[in-house]
């Protein structure tokens, strides 16, 4: 799509900051480069601002200082390049499934043969063709999300934002659209920026984990997921698997023992803060 | 199919039972026919004085409706202020809380003052106490958009026009139909008052509110009754017109409209 070197990372923050009006430091100084085709989840307790990066990442909420670069370009400027998947399928109801798909290239002004086109293929792609008739609460929340998917791909994203989107989902369904969204990059090449509250779904989906720490929101670990692709079923019963998880967990335990330490009056430790995985 | 029919028979079946009532009722009390008529005497007076009745009713529908259809324009638009423009809708959403609670039987006799009696007098007065909840519910389902729908469309660069047109708007049918069926109903009731004050500018014709007036003052009670079922026929056809409009545009889609559906 572009024709810049591939040495621009997708998503570059330099020093990425927020802050709401005069109150406390939303997010403090976040740096991190995100490379083409990573995927980084991002997990950390409540209030640790993980939806509000996604959103200035989107160009949604303004940055108070720093700045973040996609594709070396603005949030603003980058966001034909952009699908944000939000926590909620977030479907018109009042519109049939294709006419949900089909939204993002009617708002974009793509004329009418060239969208239907791309609308059918990425149906297809999700395997959805036989309910594109139908109306959004005529499916199931797992549908629903896969009909929210295949919006965010109609455009043929380079990078997907994901705010929590199977977190309403139960376990199954939300094994099964992990695998599926891996699928579907296999197939489409984009960058993802995920946010979560499951450790295991992170792990599973991601090539590395950003694990937040709160007051003021900052990056406390960045792990590497080196678990092989493609990843399946019998990944989840792998040991590596397993241990991953633990890392992780102790990592963002560690984050969270701090949040509520503070929370309590207390200071934080140096304990606390160095119990979990090796530091960013 | 067959709860269809049993729902039809138990109607008419109460129907009856409740016409065997009232001519009890004039039985064992003896009652005059002008304090009380019999229902042989109501359906002759509704065949005997049909083009009358009729014309009446067509003169108080005419004022229903084109003051709910007045209301239903005026307030979109006001509405759509309100939703675009919240400074505006902080300034004057009060004065719409006024409107509805300022009683119709004050206001009444003001508009007869300055327009005259007629049918614009009536209409005006119908569309007065149809506009608040019009407002009301409309500017209520444009702005209580989902943050993440609005944050969707920005996502594309939609224009407001967009947002408006393809977001706000069919998410608000369901409350402006919320709206419009609350006014229906209370527009031929406004039409009804307002012809108590200004119905005619000719004596002898008028729509139901006049008539009533004037049959009453005539002692015509079999009349008076006559009309009393015109305007419930009325007021009945108005709701049920709104009730299927309602459903055809929102069936598809709308939780509120299927209800209907499975019946």
């Amino acid at each position: 799509m572009t024709t810049r070197p591939i040495a621009v990372p997708a998503i570059d923050f330099d020093r990425a900051t927020k802050r709401y009006g005069t109150g406390a430091t939303t997010l403090e100084s976040i740096s991190s480069q995100v490379q083409r085709r990573e995927f980084v989840s991002i997990i950390g307790p409540s209030g640790c601002g993980k939806s509000t990066l996604l959103k200035m990442v989107a160009g949604l909420s303004p940055i108070t200082s720093g700045g973040i670069a996609i594709h070396g370009m603005t949030p603003q400027k980058a966001r034909e390049l952009i699908s944000f998947i939000f926590q909620d399928a977030t479907l018109l109801p009042w519109r049939t499934i294709r006419q949900n798909v089909v939204l993002g290239l009617e708002l974009d002004g793509m004329a009418r043969e060239t969208r239907n086109a791309k609308v059918d293929a990425v149906l297809s792609l999700v395997g959805l063709s036989h309910v594109a008739g139908s109306f959004p609460r005529q499916l199931s929340g797992g549908m629903k999300m896969r009909v929210s998917i295949a919006r965010a791909l109609a455009t043929r994203p380079q990078l997907l934002l994901l705010d929590e989107p199977f977190a309403a989902l139960d376990e199954m369904t939300r094994d099964r659209l992990n695998e599926e969204l891996l699928r579907l990059r296999d197939e489409q090449s984009w960058t993802a920026l995920f946010v979560t509250h499951s450790v295991s779904e992170a792990v599973f989906l991601s090539t590395r984990v950003l694990i937040l720490a709160p007051n003021p929101g900052r990056i406390a670990h960045d792990v590497s997921i080196d678990l092989p692709f493609p990843r399946t079923e019998s990944t989840r019963r792998s040991e590596a698997f397993e241990r991953t998880i633990a890392q992780v967990s102790r990592a963002l335990r560690s984050v969270s023992a701090a949040a509520v330490a503070t929370e309590n009056g207390a200071s934080i430790s140096d304990e606390a803060r160095t119990a979990g995985a090796h530091p960013a | 199919m067959k709860r269809l029919g049993l729902t039809l028979i138990s109607a008419i079946a109460i129907f009856g039972g409740l016409l065997l009532l009232w001519q009890s009722i004039i039985w064992i009390f003896a009652l005059p026919p002008y304090l009380l008529p019999s229902p042989a005497r109501v359906a002759h007076a509704v065949i005997a004085r049909f083009p009358s009745l009729v014309a009446s009713l067509l003169l108080t529908a005419a004022a229903a409706a084109g003051g709910l259809l007045a209301a239903l324009l005026v307030g979109l638009v006001i509405a759509l202020f309100f939703a675009q423009f919240p400074w505006i809708r902080r300034m004057l959403y009060p004065y719409t809380i006024l409107l509805q609670t300022v009683p119709i039987v004050a206001i009444a006799p003001m508009i007869l003052l300055w327009m005259g009696p007629g049918l614009g007098s009536v209409t005006l007065i119908t569309f007065i106490i149809c506009l608040a909840p019009i407002i009301a519910n409309t500017t209520q389902g444009l702005i209580s958009v989902d943050r993440n729908m609005v944050d969707l469309f920005l996502m594309h660069n939609a224009s407001r026009a967009q947002v408006l047109l393809k977001l706000r708007l069919p998410h608000a049918m369901p409350s402006l139909f919320t709206g419009v069926r609350i006014a229906s109903g209370i527009a031929v009731i406004g039409a009804i008052t307002g012809e108590l004050f200004a119905g005619s500018s000719r004596v002898g014709v008028g729509g139901i509110g006049y008539a009533i007036q004037y049959a009453s003052a005539q002692l015509e009670t079999d009349y008076l009754f006559a009309l009393v079922l015109a305007a419930t026929v009325l007021g009945f056809s108005f709701f049920f017109t709104v009730m299927f409009l309602e459903w055809y545009f929102l069936h598809s889609w709308h939780e509120s409209a299927r209800v209907i559906d499975q019946e």
